[in-house]
This record gives structure tokens, sequence and C-alpha cells, in this order.
């Protein structure tokens, strides 16, 4: 007689199932990325491919990137003046909002938008070209698909991510001005002395650059399961999605260490 | 010498056995046909020569050289002698079709631009696509992509080219100008492996023929050979008169 199962016994079994699924991927997410930085290192370095994704991940993301900015600005404007002016302390409204821009809302915002943008169209393209065997075809020609298509694309990423947070972080100032020009017309060159009094270049070098852990881990994530792909059309569209909410969730749980790490190194980022 | 060996290749997808105890010798300079019906291990059997697919057991050997034991830039300077035509073309998509020609030229070559532009050109006026070198593979037909597909595969003149199903969804008229193109690239001294349905195309182009039937070589040898066989697979793929 087969053993009875109990509704609880099979949730925890389904449970265990998906939590060990999860962990594989994870593991084979992690296994793709050390190649790459392996593989990195080693010639052929395809520096015309790396110029082409740099193009297509910066250029055509830079839209979005100052429109997110420059809204972001005049909403966290709009909102520390409804706070702080209570204190009577409105001058502090350029340096909250710098601070707030640069520390954190603007790279986890950048990293966030191309998690969406650029992610689901590596998982996409890359999927695609998996299932229709164009990633066969190009190792049939010689060429090492996993560099050619995925290493590209991640080193590409590494050196666009920094870049679009600065795009961010400038046109989130800029919005800030607008908005508090708009209330107290206060000129552009007093606004921006007072955005940056408090800020310093640890402030701007540590929180831009942790985007290039950003960008590797959102290449990385979507490159997997791009040449994972299975299930035709159905698989890339899978992929596509989950390249996106995989690497945006990896996008905040790292943001966390980094921070972490960022306030044990430089102290005086905290101040 | 041969250009291609199996020795008892076997390989297995999940439960299902493709390629039991294959062996084959393929001598330099010849074409091989491999017939047999759909799903039996024919696109397998030419993966397995490219080494896209690994055996379970036995070993591939391309020009003497045991490809089961290679991988990275080794692998890639075997693969640098073939060509590959895939079944359903598998064009880069982001490419014109000159530039998918173009492609192997502009990897493995230090041919100036003007060369090889012309040389693409020249590959695909073999396949009559000269007029399409930069259309986009979306916008061609199943045979003209094809045919585009092969123009890819001949592009750096291969010592060994593998073709799958070559002229399936040409119209008699382009499918006998490729049989015409294959026949005169084996005169020209490359080894031909091609999986087929059309039998007519088979008999111009092949010099030795393997038939498959689930996973096992049926039989192995010449147009004769196969002519003569009383097994009834095979007495109907020589019998039929068309096919893709």
């Amino acid at each position: 007689m087969p053993p009875i199962q109990l509704p609880r016994v099979r949730l925890v079994d389904r449970v265990g199932t998906d939590v060990l699924r999860f962990l594989e991927l994870l593991g084979a997410i992690a296994t793709f990325g050390g190649r790459a930085m392996v593989e990195a290192v080693w010639p052929p370095y395809e520096p015309r491919e790396i110029l082409r994704h740099i193009y297509q991940f910066g250029y055509r993301s830079a839209p979005l990137i100052l429109t997110a900015g420059f809204a972001i600005g005049v909403v966290l404007s709009m909102h520390t003046r409804a706070s702080l002016e209570r204190f009577g302390a409105e001058a502090l409204i350029p340096a909250g909002l710098a601070i707030a821009l640069i520390r954190e809302t603007g790279p986890l915002t950048a990293g966030l938008l191309v998690s969406g943008r650029v992610g689901a169209g590596i998982g996409a393209e890359i999927g695609a070209m998996k299932v229709t065997e164009q990633i066969d075809a190009l190792e049939a020609t010689a060429v090492d698909a996993f560099k050619y298509l995925a290493v590209t694309r991640i080193i590409a990423l590494m050196i666009v991510m920094p870049l679009l947070t600065i795009m961010i972080d400038f046109a989130g100032i800029v919005g800030g001005y607008v908005a508090e020009a708009a209330v107290s017309g206060m000129s552009w060159q007093l606004y921006f002395e007072r955005a940056f009094s408090l800020i310093t270049y640890s402030d701007i070098l540590t929180a831009t650059l942790k985007t290039v852990v950003f960008g590797f881990l959102i290449a990385v994530v979507s490159g997997h399961l791009g040449f994972t792909t299975s299930r035709g059309t159905e698989g890339v569209g899978e992929s596509s999605t989950r390249s996106v909410v995989m690497a945006s969730m990896l996008v905040i749980l790292s943001d966390v260490v980094l921070v972490k790490m960022i306030l044990f190194l430089y102290p005086q980022v905290s101040g | 010498m041969n250009a291609v060996r199996f020795e008892h290749v076997s390989k297995t997808f999940g439960t299902r056995k493709v390629l039991d105890d294959i062996s084959l010798e393929i001598p330099t300079g010849q074409a091989f046909c491999l017939l047999g019906r759909s799903g039996t291990g024919k696109s397998v059997t030419l993966r397995h020569i490219i080494g896209l697919v690994r055996p379970d057991s036995g070993k591939v050997f391309v020009e003497e050289r045991d490809i089961t034991a290679l991988a990275g830039r080794e692998l890639a300077d075997v693969r640098k002698h073939m060509g590959f035509l895939f079944q359903n073309a598998a064009l880069f998509d982001s490419m014109s079709v000159g530039d998918n020609v173009a492609f192997p030229m502009r990897r493995h070559t230090t041919w100036p631009a003007a060369e090889v532009r012309e040389r693409a050109m020249a590959k695909l006026a073999d396949v009559g696509l000269e007029k399409d070198f930069e259309t986009m593979p979306g916008d061609l037909s199943g045979g003209m992509r094809k045919r585009a597909g092969l123009a890819r595969a001949m592009a750096l003149d291969p010592a060994i080219l593998l073709v799958d199903e070559p002229s399936a969804g040409l119209d008699p008229i382009t499918a006998h100008e490729i049989d015409e193109l294959l026949v005169k690239t084996k005169q020209g001294g490359t080894t031909l492996v091609m999986v087929t349905h059309n039998i007519p195309s088979a008999r111009v182009i092949g010099d030795g023929f393997g038939v498959l039937q689930d996973g096992r070589m049926l039989i192995n040898g010449t147009l004769e050979t196969l002519d003569a066989s009383d097994e009834p697979l095979v007495q109907a793929f020589m019998c039929s008169q068309g096919g893709g």
C-alpha cells in the first residue's frame, strides 16, 4: 500500500523542492558569472561588440534614465520641502536632495530601470538566439558564443552603469532645482553650492562605483537565463520576464550588502 | 585518409537513445548521404561531426583528430575547416544576409573589407541571392534563407561541408541548381556530409550512403548496395522520387 501523504507534508515537500531549485539556479548563475570573469581576461576581447553594446545599453537607455531622474528630483524636492519648511529649514532642501539622490536613490533607481530595459532585452535576445539555433551557428562558425554574446554584454553593462548613474544623479539635481526655483526663485548657482555643501568625493565615488556590481549582476543573470532558454517563443518570454525579476531582486539585495560594506570601509560617508 | 570517422558512437537524450553504436567512415573528398525517416538521429550525427553534441560513448574523428577530447580553441580550430548548413538555416537575424555570409570571413581571415564584401557577394551569387546582400533574414522566404545559410556555410571554402536537408523547401529548379553547386563543391575537393530525404538529389551527389533506423545504421555502402538491398525501408527510400 502506498504511504498516505498528508497535505502539510506535500506542502513542505513542494516548498523544499522550490527552495532547492532556486538554490540550484543561484549556483548556476554564480558559475556563469565566475566563468565570465575568467574569460574576460583572455583574448579575443571583442572590442567592436563591446562598443556596440555600450551604445545599445547606454545611449538608448539615456532618455529613460534622464526622464526618470528629472521626475525623481522634482518629487523628492517637493517632499523634502513639505517636511523641512515646518522647521524653517528650507535652506537644507538642496543638500538633502543631493545626499538622498547621489548616495542611494540615483544608483538604485538606475539599477532597477536598467534591469527592466536592458535585462529583459538580454534575456530575450540571447534566448531567441538559443531557440533558433543561432548560438549553435556561432559555435559552428568557430566563434566562442559565450564570450561573444555573454562576456561582451557583461563588460559593456559594467561600463555603462556608472555613466547612467551619473546621468540620473545630474537629471535629479536639475529636476530638484526646477521644482525649488518654481517655489522660491532660488538661483542655479546658490542651489548648486548648497546641494554639494554636504557631499564628498567618497559619497559620489562609492555610490557610483557600486553600480558596476549592479551591471555585472544584471548582465550575468539575464545572460544565464538567455543561454538556458528552452520551449520556443514561450521560453523566450519567460526568460525575459525572469531576467527582470531576478536582476531587480539581486540589485536590491546586493545594494544592502554594498551599502554595509561602503559604510564599513568609508565611515565618513555616513556623516 | 578519412575526413570523418565514427567509432561506436552512442547518444541518449533523456530516456531516448538517438544514436546506438554508430560506426562509419567518410573518405576525404567524397559525398556521404545520410538517409532515414524523421527523428532517426541524422541531424544529431551531423552535430557530432562539428562537436555541437558529444557522444555518451564512442569517438568521433575529424581529419583523424579525436574531437570528442577537444574543447575551446582546439575545437574551434577544427571547426574552421568545416561549414554547417542547419536544417532551419539559423541565420543571425540581427545581420543582413550579406553580413551573415561575410561573418566567418571577418572572424577568421585578414582580408580587407572590400575583398570580404566581394567574396560574400560571390558566395551569394552561387546560390542566386546576389541581389539580397542588404536584405534582412526575416524578409526572406524559407527557401531563400536555406540558400543564404548554404552560402554562409561555404563562405571559407571549408574542407568538410555538412548540410542538413539542403533542398528542403526549394522549388525543383532551385533544388537542381543547389545540387549542381554541391557537386561542383565536391569536385573541388570538399568532403560533403548531407542529410536528405531527396533521393534524386542524393543519387546525383552521393558517393557513399547510410540509412539510419531507430538510431542504428541499417545499411552503409554505395548506391549499388542500397539499390540491391532487400530491406523494406531502404527499398521504400530508393524508390521514392522526391522529398525535401
